[in-house]
């Protein structure tokens, strides 16, 4: 406990400057695990048993991928936080999660392209970080990515489903298409932190990553027989900490156990 | 009085021991039929067991990781650090066949495997033809991807009707 105290006296002065990377993965962790959050408010009111299920399965494991981001986090930073502090005593503005995964859950259809437009992201891009050069980040990548491939099977064929099914589903398909597609840009824009780590090349290209990207969300937009949304304007700002209104809410609810009761452990 | 040490640990007694530690999820496997335990190390007295987690998000990860260190206490070893070790990523391919065969026993189908959910392209594609454990059927259809836990599908058997988890293959 006295070493921990003096550690923390002495940081200011003393604490090296945080790995480059540092950012970067935070920034992974909070998308997982804000989405998770998301999900996880489904539990128990899926339309139907099966997909309550997916949904809190899909959630477990974001949640166990954003723990394992906020735990490197945690000793790139060496400043003496751990995964805990990160989650849970960081406000609105610190978090850097893309504006699409705090988005409000909406009825089923506006979750699942949510859900559509982040797993087709999320996958390539771990499927890029696993062959990347940072061994620790490639490693969660290989295990995550996984995981994440049975998540956008799950959300590309509900896409399918609800575009190609009844004149409701396809109505309220459309609806969340025409709301949410704003916000998918912002996944594959750079910030200009994103931009340096890739001239370092400790981070894919994210253009590289649209071809794949773009490829399947056509493929499976035919499928559903839906028009490929025009390239709308892109919302962004909270890879920098410009948050939606959302944010502050679900981070009250997310944080309300550790800030009530401190010192909380995972 | 007189007290008794243990008798110095050695790999063996360790693999031994860590045969008794059950999945709390599914409890009729080991963790060694799971294939979580990549590697047993002992120093003098003090022992190393390095584990991979199997999902990301598997709640059973730290449960385990209590019961290797309370297995190895009750037989007098306190010196023991587990270790994680994320890559190589988990694949049900290191499950043993006995673990297979225990699955089956039990209730659970036993991984299919090659038959890994990767292929994010083949939408709708044919479900794998997964055995109904209990009547033995090959006439079952999926229910759901995503099961009772992270590690398994829900199955249904169209011969005995009745529904089943599928160990899902994870490769």
């Amino acid at each position: 406990m006295a070493a921990t105290q003096s550690e923390i006296s002495t940081a200011p002065a003393a604490a090296p400057a945080a790995n480059p990377l540092f950012p970067f993965v935070l920034q992974l962790a909070d998308t997982s695990l804000i989405l998770a959050h998301r999900l996880s408010e489904w539990c128990g009111h899926g339309p139907v048993l099966e997909q309550d299920l997916a949904l809190a399965n899909i959630a477990l494991d974001l949640l166990g991928e954003a723990r394992s981001y906020y735990q490197y986090a945690a000793e790139l930073e060496g400043r003496g936080r751990t995964e805990d502090d990160l989650a849970y005593l960081r406000s609105a503005v610190e978090y850097r999660n893309p504006l699409l995964v705090e988005q409000p859950n909406g009825d089923f259809a506006h979750t699942i392209v949510r859900q559509f437009l982040f797993d087709n992201f999320h996958y390539h891009l771990l499927k890029e970080l696993q062959s990347g050069p940072d061994a620790r980040l490639a490693a969660i990548a290989e295990k995550s990515v996984k995981e994440a491939s049975y998540h956008l099977k799950w959300s590309s064929e509900w896409l399918i489903r609800l575009g190609d099914g009844t004149p409701e589903s396809r109505q309220r398909l459309d609806k969340a298409i025409a709301t949410l597609w704003r916000f998918a840009g912002e996944l594959t824009t750079p910030t200009a932190l994103e931009t340096n780590l890739q001239e370092l090349g400790l981070l894919p290209d994210y253009a590289a990553l649209l071809p794949a990207m773009q490829a399947h969300a056509a493929h499976v937009l035919a499928e559903a027989t839906v028009p490929l949304p025009a390239a709308p304007f892109a919302q962004q700002g909270g890879k920098s900490g410009r948050h939606s209104e959302h944010l502050g809410y679900l981070l009250a609810e997310l944080q309300y156990l550790q800030r009530t009761y401190p010192g909380l452990t995972w | 009085m007189v007290t008794t040490s243990p008798p110095a640990p050695t790999e063996a007694r360790i693999w031994q021991l860590l045969e008794e530690v059950s999945d709390p999820e599914v409890p009729v496997l080991s963790i060694l039929d799971l294939g979580i335990v990549r590697a047993v190390a002992v120093d003098g007295e003090h022992i190393t067991v390095t584990i991979t987690p199997t999902y990301s998000g598997c709640p059973a990860m730290s449960a385990i990781a209590t019961d290797i260190r309370l297995r190895l206490l009750a037989e007098g070893y306190r010196q023991v650090t587990i270790h994680n070790q994320i890559s190589p990523a988990w694949t049900t391919d290191w499950m043993s066949q006995a673990g297979r065969s225990k699955l089956e026993a039990y209730g659970i189908a036993p991984p299919i495997d090659g038959t890994a959910s990767g292929h994010v392209l083949n939408l709708f594609g044919q479900d794998t033809a997964v055995r109904c454990p209990l009547c033995k059927s090959a006439h079952t259809h999926l229910v759901s991807q995503f099961g009772s836990t992270a590690c398994k599908a829900l199955y249904q058997c169209d011969d005995c009707r009745e529904p089943f988890d599928y160990f899902k293959c994870h490769a």
